[in-house]
């Protein structure tokens, strides 16, 4: 008799571990906070308000974007990326904006780039400047209002900032 | 400024037109200080746009994060013969511009 209620403790316990399980990924599923409205993202020092400032509340999914950054940097003074955006870019479903966020950056805002039906393809190729070794990230926004992103780490041997110091 | 622009020439209706913009600029970020320690105040490109036959196609807010002399490399749909015209302003309220000319076959 003592073995099973045994047993079933352990069930008890194992199905509360469970729960603990699930309850980070239903966390994580709820929107940033609302910035004040008016925030410009240009004008904000951290990464984590630039998101939100972008977001606008707005839950953001990876996929359909692709960053493309070099592994290595010998410098961070002119790193070449390009942001690739799988789109077919027409009328009804096109890319609206793609921000690019930095993490170790002043100005964790690198750029913000608009685009329309218009633009035809939805791949952009530019040179940014990097604060050291870090992870950048691409958020696009299609013409649905939906975000969605992609992030790619970069060792940067040289920080663009050193020389200013 | 000095700028210069690269389009092929000619595109079939309907096809991609590869844009690719450089502009001679510092995009000075404002954290930097010169040899007496003075801070130099920063001037980047905030805004450049793009038209092609006077329509509004692509548009870019940059930040000191775009790194010095800033490079773009874009698509735009080839619609009819026209010329593609970015126009750019910096902090200091100095605007510049450069256009190429394609012309749409087919």
């Amino acid at each position: 008799l003592s073995a099973s209620s045994g047993q079933g403790r352990r069930r008890r316990v194992l199905a509360a571990l469970l729960a603990l399980l699930a309850l980070p990924r239903r966390a994580f599923a709820q929107p940033a906070v609302n910035p004040a409205p008016g925030v410009d993202a240009r004008m904000l020092n951290t990464p984590q308000g630039t998101l939100q400032a972008i977001l606008q509340g707005a839950e953001m999914r990876k996929g359909r974007v692709r960053l493309e950054l070099p592994q290595i940097a010998d410098n961070g003074h002119s790193v070449p990326l390009l942001v690739r955006v799988d789109s077919p870019m027409s009328d009804a479903d096109h890319v609206r904006r793609i921000d690019l966020v930095s993490e170790k950056n002043p100005v964790p805002l690198i750029a913000t780039f608009f685009l329309g039906p218009q633009t035809g393809r939805a791949e952009i190729e530019s040179r940014a400047r990097l604060n050291g070794t870090q992870r950048v990230t691409a958020i696009a926004q299609l013409s649905d209002g939906s975000f969605w992103f992609d992030a790619a780490d970069v060792v940067v041997n040289e920080a663009a900032c050193l020389d200013g110091s | 400024m000095n700028a210069r622009i690269q389009v092929q020439q000619e595109a079939r209706r309907g096809g991609l037109v590869e844009v690719r913009v450089l502009i001679q600029h510092p995009m000075e970020t404002g954290f930097r200080y010169d040899a007496l320690g003075r801070q130099t105040p920063r001037n980047v490109i905030y805004n450049f746009e793009c038209r092609y036959g006077g329509v509004e196609v692509f548009r870019a807010a940059m930040g000191a994060g775009i790194a010095a002399n800033p490079f773009l490399r874009f698509f735009v749909r080839a619609r009819e013969s026209g010329t593609i015209e970015c126009r750019w302003i910096d902090q200091e309220n100095v605007s510049g511009s450069i256009s190429a000319r394609v012309t749409v076959t087919g």
